[in-house]
């Protein structure tokens, strides 16, 4: 699979194709369409089937929804405040939609939806349009206050104006580019030195025992990714918090 | 004294619940992960810098007097982004 020739092929596994056979291809539904369907199954699934119980001493499927739920209503409520529990919903599907797919991406085989700018960007995008809409619906005129911070001397609005446009404007990029790096980067990592195992091990016979080298550092990498998927959508979701308490308070 | 300490936990935990102070955002502080993230804010900001003014440019016909100009608010934005990354931002009512 990697290892075709002498060439390392990391980037491959970014490759979209047509899933479901057929009926994907006629409508162009990916296999990352395909893994964003499981994400929002396996949300669902864990929401509704783990919360079934509903007891008072929770088995382990209802901890994990509460401890899911109740990490993202703090976050949301420490960043934003009490007037942020109305975008707690928002928040809480971002978080585990990045999550979940973040995490579906290290299995083997499986594709990671979110290592495409497409994909961040666009969860990026919404981000920015909610800030945005929340922040004028919520001050109106006062949301160019924004640009121009107050008591700054006015011959410098034409320095300030535009930084600050341009600084607002850059949160959704660097959002979208800082998780899509991370998990393209992960991911070409852990297929590099998958194919140094492979390449290694034909090398003859000692080969078999030089490749347990980059083996260990692939685990030692996978456990690191696992951290690395979470952190990343904490970071999304901290992130739009700071926006959203930015929207509702201005600075 | 001590009646004094308690105002101000009172006064700290009212302003924190009314959204007034942000809470420890405890974002990870790692030398590469700072690095790593101080390196986005200044691409993103040259990206959409650069990219504006492309697109006035191309819209106005002044190639290459905007984009020149948006490529040093982009930097500037840029630098911007990363000095408040270190410094957290300072309410107006303090």
């Amino acid at each position: 699979m990697a290892a075709e020739g002498k060439a390392i092929d990391a980037l491959s596994q970014f490759q979209l194709a047509t899933s479901l056979g057929p009926i994907g291809a006629s409508v162009n539904f990916t296999q990352s369409n395909l893994y964003m369907v499981f994400a929002a199954a396996i949300i669902l699934g864990l929401m509704t089937w783990g919360m079934r119980a509903r007891a008072v001493v929770p088995g382990r499927w209802q901890s994990l929804a509460e401890s899911a739920y109740e990490f993202i209503h703090r976050m949301v409520t420490d960043q934003v405040g009490d007037e942020g529990k109305r975008f707690f919903p928002f928040v809480f599907t971002l978080f585990m939609f990045v999550l979940v797919g973040n995490m579906l991406g290290l299995f083997p085989y499986a594709f990671t939806f979110t290592s495409h700018i497409a994909v961040t960007f666009g969860l990026a995008a919404i981000v920015f349009v909610l800030i945005t809409v929340v922040a004028w619906s919520l001050h109106g005129k006062k949301f160019f206050g924004y640009f121009f911070p107050e008591g700054a001397p006015l011959w410098l609005a034409p320095i300030i104006v535009p930084v600050e446009i341009v600084s607002y404007l850059s949160r959704p990029v660097s959002l979208s580019i800082r998780l899509f790096a991370n998990m393209v980067a992960g991911h070409v990592m852990l297929k590099v030195f998958a194919t140094f195992v492979v390449m290694l091990a034909g090398l003859g016979s000692v080969g078999p025992f030089l490749s347990i080298m980059p083996l260990t550092l692939n685990v030692a990498l996978v456990g690191f990714e696992v951290l690395v998927a979470f952190l990343q959508a904490y970071v999304f979701a901290i992130l739009t918090c700071i926006y959203l308490h930015d929207a509702v308070h201005l600075h | 004294m001590s009646q004094q300490d308690g105002f101000d936990k009172r006064l700290r935990d009212a302003r924190a619940k009314h959204g007034m102070d942000r809470g420890d955002s405890k974002l990870p502080t790692g030398a590469w992960g700072v690095g790593f993230r101080a390196g986005v804010e200044v691409f993103s900001a040259l990206v959409v810098g650069v990219g504006l003014g492309l697109l006035l440019d191309r819209w106005l016909g002044t190639w290459p007097w905007l984009f020149l100009l948006m490529f040093v608010m982009g930097s500037v934005a840029g630098i911007l982004n990363v000095y408040r990354l270190f410094t957290p931002r300072r309410l107006k009512r303090d």
